[in-house]
């Protein structure tokens, strides 16, 4: 088993456990535009697109390559704005805030 | 050890801050006050990772990249193409079908994944075969395989979301062999590949593992989508997870395992909160899906029926109101009804909260989404475990297309809800239903709340049952 993977491994485990401690604080209230959210994160494959743009090198590669790119950026972009459409409604009371909930 | 140029050392460092910005931007979704500048920072640190990534392929540093003139085309055309049609339709995105949107983005994300590891498959078989060991071969095959089924699954998602597809529980002759067929193709398929890395076995593993996709989510019904969207939210994590395995690149794995964490915890949420095990909603075949489920008339005792005059005047002089939507409600569009209601029972100085069970909606939280967008201030949108304790002050409980989540049966053993956890609205001094018909919920089972002496069933459609009684209640006006 090389370093390189040993290492991969290790980041990602350490990401699941970060992942696990930070969703599990997140009240319900929330979890549609944090799903969103966390959809949008994973948006970045995009820089797999990128990559990959520059091995390919015959016909059938440039076509999946297109379609790579453009999912990955369907993705990231729509995530990134459909959660922040989503927040910009979770509003206080307007005016007066006599009782906050938490 | 060998030492990395500059820029190696500037992209990798880009990489970590854009780590650092996901985590913090998910944290900070944990209060609406921070969650929308959570989300701008999370957005920042991912375009300076993209950049950072167009930097490296552009400057030359890794001599296995070179972009030819079409490998442009098809990256910046994808680009273009791709980030108009997800800007486009985020903007427009009508707040009921955020579900199937959301379905749709995962979908292409899962897609994406697996495409990445496609063509890197495919260089590597044209010009350098020693390099593919199964340190490639492993996650290359696991990428494909829960990307392609992840895209398939969250299509067919989408378009049960959307209505495209059929909602409810889609079986037919054979078609539970046929998915298991196709999900020991698939297995073999990863075999093969591992052991023999071919252009064959790599397509039998997409289209295995594109056909499971379709066949696990056709069986599965409407109502039990939250569940499903967010198993396939964790799919994508892990695909893009294994996809930066492939490429060796940090910033994928980072972020793949944070969203696999994300969509694993809200998978067990709303499983606990439909009070089934995870598998027995895999295997599907349950509820009629979409659509109130009122098909029965009969119910067990005598329920009381009640006017629009007795419920208004109910309302007009309570003190605190606990209003309890449910699918119903979103099936019925009555969202912006609802919170009308709401703010005009503000505006006399009562109390009024919003009762939110954990599986109301198409998507986990769905429905503090649809309420939000209606005007209702989240400090009015309470979760189960907070507002439970509230019932028993409240003078009116009015509950709105709810019903399984409300039936106090759940706390006996014995039926087909035993141990489900449900708003305590029987404790409220209180409680109106308005309710389409006199019927059965999702899990086909009488509701006691119904025959409960306090409570008054007033009988109509969602959307103008509240119409009228916002008219009524303005009748009431100091």
């Amino acid at each position: 088993m090389s370093v390189e993977l040993l290492n991969d491994l290790a980041l990602f485990t350490l990401a699941l456990l970060v992942g696990f401690e930070v969703i599990s604080k997140i009240p319900a209230t929330l979890h549609t535009p944090m799903m969103s959210g966390a959809n949008s994160i994973h948006g970045v494959i995009v820089v797999g697109a990128v990559i990959i743009a520059g091995l390919a090198d015959s016909p059938w590669a440039y076509v999946l390559a297109f379609f790579a790119a453009a999912f990955a950026a369907m993705n990231v972009v729509g995530g990134y704005v459909v959660t922040d459409r989503m927040l910009g409604m979770f509003k206080a009371r307007p005016g007066s805030d006599k009782e906050d909930g938490k | 050890m060998e030492t990395l140029s500059t820029l190696d050392v500037i992209v990798r460092l880009t990489y970590l801050g854009a780590a650092v910005t996901f985590v913090l931007g998910l944290h900070m979704m944990g209060s609406p006050r921070t969650a929308r500048r959570g989300n701008f920072l999370s957005a920042a640190g991912m375009a300076a990772a993209i950049i950072a990534a167009v930097v490296y392929l552009v400057s030359g540093e890794d001599p296995h990249l070179h972009v030819t003139t079409w490998g442009w085309v098809a990256l910046a055309g994808g680009t273009v193409v791709g980030g108009l049609y997800g800007l486009i339709s985020a903007r427009v995105v009508e707040m009921t079908a955020m579900p199937q949107l959301v379905s749709l983005f995962n979908a292409v994300g899962g897609g994406a994944a697996a495409l990445v590891a496609t063509v890197d498959f495919m260089d590597r078989l044209a010009y350098d075969q020693s390099s593919m060991g199964a340190e490639f071969t492993v996650p290359v095959t696991l990428d494909i395989l829960i990307g392609s089924v992840t895209f398939t699954g969250s299509l067919i998602a989408a378009g049960k979301l959307q209505g495209w597809v059929p909602g409810k529980p889609i079986v037919f002759v054979g078609s539970r062999l046929l998915t298991i067929v196709s999900a020991l193709a698939s297995l073999a398929a990863v075999v093969w590949v591992v052991a023999d890395p071919t252009l064959m076995g790599l397509l039998l593993l997409v289209v295995a593992a594109s056909l499971f996709g379709v066949l696990m989510v056709l069986p599965i019904g409407g109502a039990d989508m939250p569940v499903v969207v967010s198993l396939l939210n964790a799919f994508t994590g892990l695909a893009v997870a294994m996809a930066g395995f492939v490429v060796d690149n940090d910033i994928m794995i980072i972020a793949g395992a944070l969203v696999g964490a994300s969509g694993s915890i809200l998978t067990k949420l709303m499983a606990d909160a439909m009070n089934r095990p995870i598998s027995s909603i895999m295997v599907g075949g349950f509820g009629t899906g979409d659509g109130p489920a009122d098909t029965s008339a009969g119910s067990g005792g005598e329920a009381r029926l009640i006017g629009v005059d007795d419920v208004a005047i109910q309302l007009a002089y309570a003190e605190k109101v606990i209003i309890v939507p449910g699918y119903g409600l979103a099936a019925a569009q009555a969202q912006r009804e609802a919170g009308d209601l709401g703010s005009m029972l503000e505006e006399k100085g009562i109390s009024v909260y919003y009762a939110i069970h954990p599986v109301a909606g198409r998507m986990p939280g769905h429905m503090n989404v649809l309420l939000a967008e209606a005007d209702v201030p989240y400090t009015q949108l309470k979760e189960m475990d907070d507002i439970n304790p509230e019932f028993e002050t409240a003078d009116v409980a009015l509950v709105v297309g709810a019903n399984d989540v409300t039936n106090p049966a759940a706390r006996r053993q014995g039926n087909t809800i035993s141990g489900m956890p449900i708003l305590d609205v029987d404790h409220a001094r209180s409680i109106v239903v308005i309710k389409r018909s006199l019927g059965h919920g999702y899990a086909g089972l009488d509701n006691e709340l119904y025959t409960d002496p306090k409570t008054g069933m007033f009988l109509g459609d969602a959307k103008t049952a509240l119409s009228d009684l916002i008219a009524a209640v303005k009748q009431y006006a100091d």
